[in-house]
């Protein structure tokens, strides 16, 4: 998987650490990791239902913020579990501008096996960079 | 554990980082903690304590209590006051579960007449009270009805037939934040959290059935003025917040006050976690007011679950809950920042404290607490591991230093992940039903992350509460059955 859950810097929350080859890749990654967070079976949920998310922001690592923070959103507010399918970023006059596609189905504890509720991103440790051609962001989500 | 070595031993129970330990730092830091609990803590409860010193308007300490540990921001068991006039207002000071609280609610049955009926009990009440990932409550509430639940807070609930006159005077607040106004919230915060009132949550959120014994009891009068007055009495416990529209809210405040901090109001901070705004500006009255709503929804929800509770045990015992005795102790917030007046430089002023993981703690006589509790102080719940049990301990008068705050809980020793690799849930499950706790969860691995190995000792921590003047144990309570998502 393109993410590991680290130990070392949340006791009480959850922490990861994502990667991909673009930033597309490091956003999806990091959208499979949140969902990995709160079902051990993210295989079992089902692209039943599509939406869009479009955002932008003048930093990358505050669209990541958002880009998360938007699909905890959707985990209350529709019941949903959303897997990342395809993300495009991109840049004009200093300004990201992220376009996705999400999809998934309502949370079903018995299919799922639900592990734990993620209240929020935080921007404790929040972290994207690009190091030896690879995209890695750190989060830490508070559960 | 290396401590900073910078940390001076001021007394038995108080640690102090000077304002050299790091640059910026306005006030000294000072952790509250026993030399067994001092060892144990992170290097993060230091370096977050002394990056809250750094924060503009900050009076006197940056504090961290007993439990504390790694958080975001402010240390999880932070507290600090701020000037209103000159200082800042911070989500990360209060937390994203905004009223993350405990309520503790009296029976008149024991041990010995619940224990027989302990499964049906909690199986009914995991059933009356939605755990878990995105579960939902049974108010069936539109989103403008949820505007007056966040303003009105547990005053929406007794007109709406789920509270009793006294339940809300047996809250802190009297169970609303004055002040609140919904047009503060987005409306992506109404959307998130209108159908979860009456939720408890995930992670370390629990309801918990837990019996009195004659042997845990510290005070015998406190008890008595507390309610606990007969051997092995039960009790119920339950610590849950504002669910994800107070989560929402605190997410919405972060971005906006990240957007404004340095360029409108040039202030810099060593971790952008600690987000904030000078209170009296207007985006920082906006969060104040929207965070009020939140601390409301927090009351609204610990208000229907205890409406609950009582439907589940007058159906099971056959009884009303008046019958059975089923009052509320106190219902008390640990994520909050209030306006309160304290002693500042030998002069009463209105300061603005927050409170991350930390509970207010009113020593006797104190405005705001209700009449019965004016010679005991105020009740202070710190709940502890579902494995070892709880505390209902007295706010103190020599609690001033701390803002009268003392701790919230036993505090997390060990990371999620690593408690999950040393304990199989299926196994803790059964192994506490050996133990005479029945549990149910809608999540093992859940579970197994909240196995009491993962917490600092509950007793080490309500004994260093008292030993540093911030508030004396009463009776410790021991589970005897938990619901927990």
């Amino acid at each position: 998987m393109p993410f590991r859950f680290l130990e070392e810097i949340a006791t009480a929350d959850v922490a990861f650490k994502a990667w991909g080859n673009s930033q597309e890749e490091l956003f999806i990654s990091c959208a499979a990791a949140l969902m990995r967070t709160m079902a051990e079976a993210p295989d079992q949920v089902v692209r039943r239902q599509e939406i869009s998310i479009r955002l932008e922001h003048e930093e990358l690592d505050l669209l990541l913020f958002s880009f998360l923070q938007e699909l905890i959103f959707f985990k209350d507010a529709r019941r949903l579990l959303l897997h990342a399918d395809k993300v495009v970023i991109e840049e004009h006059d200093g300004i990201f501008i992220l376009n996705a596609i999400v999809s998934g189905e309502q949370i079903d504890g018995g299919k799922h096996h639900l592990l734990i509720d993620v209240k929020a991103v935080t921007l404790h440790r929040f972290q994207v960079l690009y190091k030896g051609n690879v995209w890695k962001a750190v989060v830490v989500l508070d559960v | 554990m290396s401590l900073p070595l910078q940390l001076r031993k001021i007394s038995d129970t108080i640690w102090e980082l000077p304002v050299t330990y790091k640059d910026g730092m306005l006030v000294p830091a000072r952790i509250i903690a026993s030399d067994s609990l001092i060892g144990g803590m992170e290097a993060g409860v230091f370096d977050q304590a002394a990056n809250v010193a750094c924060l503009p308007g900050i009076l006197n300490y940056s504090y961290c209590m007993p439990d504390g540990h790694w958080g975001y921001g402010f240390p999880i068991g932070g507290v600090a006051a701020f000037d209103p006039a000159t200082g800042v207002i911070s989500p990360g000071g209060i937390g994203f579960d905004i009223n993350c609280g405990m309520r503790l609610c009296l029976t008149t049955l024991t041990e010995e007449e619940v224990r027989p009926r302990i499964r049906e009990l909690v199986d009914q009440l995991f059933f009356a009270i939605p755990t878990g990932v995105g579960c939902t409550g049974f108010v069936r509430c539109s989103r403008s009805k949820f505007r007056r639940v966040i303003e009105n807070g547990s005053r929406w609930c007794l007109e709406n037939g789920l509270a009793l006159p006294e339940d809300l005077e047996m809250t802190e607040e009297g169970g609303c934040f004055e002040g609140a106004d919904a047009d503060a919230c987005s409306e992506k915060a109404i959307e998130r959290g209108y159908d979860q009132i009456g939720t408890l949550g995930s992670g370390n959120h629990y309801c918990e059935i837990q019996v009195a014994r004659s042997e845990n009891i510290f005070d015998e009068a406190t008890a008595r003025a507390f309610g606990i007055t007969i051997p092995n009495q039960v009790v119920i416990m339950f610590h849950c917040g504002s669910r994800g529209f107070g989560h929402q809210v605190a997410s919405d405040y972060l971005q906006s006050f990240l957007k404004v901090m340095t360029t409108k109001y040039g202030i810099k901070l060593h971790d952008r976690e600690l987000a904030c705004a000078p209170f009296r500006s207007p985006e920082g009255q906006a969060y104040f007011a929207a965070m009020k709503c939140a601390a409301n929804m927090g009351f609204a929800n610990r208000q229907v679950i205890l409406h609950r509770i009582r439907e589940v045990f007058s159906r099971v015992f056959s009884r009303s809950p008046e019958d059975l005795g089923m009052r509320v102790v106190y219902d008390v917030a640990h994520n909050t920042a209030k306006l309160e007046k304290h002693l500042i430089d030998g002069e009463q002023r209105e300061v603005l404290v927050h409170r991350k993981g930390a509970t207010r703690s009113f020593g006797p006589g104190m405005p705001g607490l209700p009449d019965c509790y004016r010679e005991t102080g105020q009740p202070v719940i710190i709940g502890g591991s579902m494995e070892t049990g709880s505390y209902l301990l007295a706010g103190m008068a020599s609690a001033a230093p701390t803002f009268y705050t003392t701790a919230h809980g036993s505090g997390r020793t060990m990371s999620r992940h690593q408690a999950k690799k040393m304990v199989q849930g299926r196994k803790l499950l059964d192994d506490m039903e050996h133990r005479g706790i029945h549990v149910r969860t809608a999540s093992y691995g859940g579970l197994a992350e909240e196995a009491g190995l993962a917490y600092k000792d509950i007793d080490v921590v309500a004994l260093a509460t008292e030993e540093a003047g911030l508030s004396r144990r009463v009776v410790k309570l021991v589970p005897i059955g938990n619901i927990k998502g």
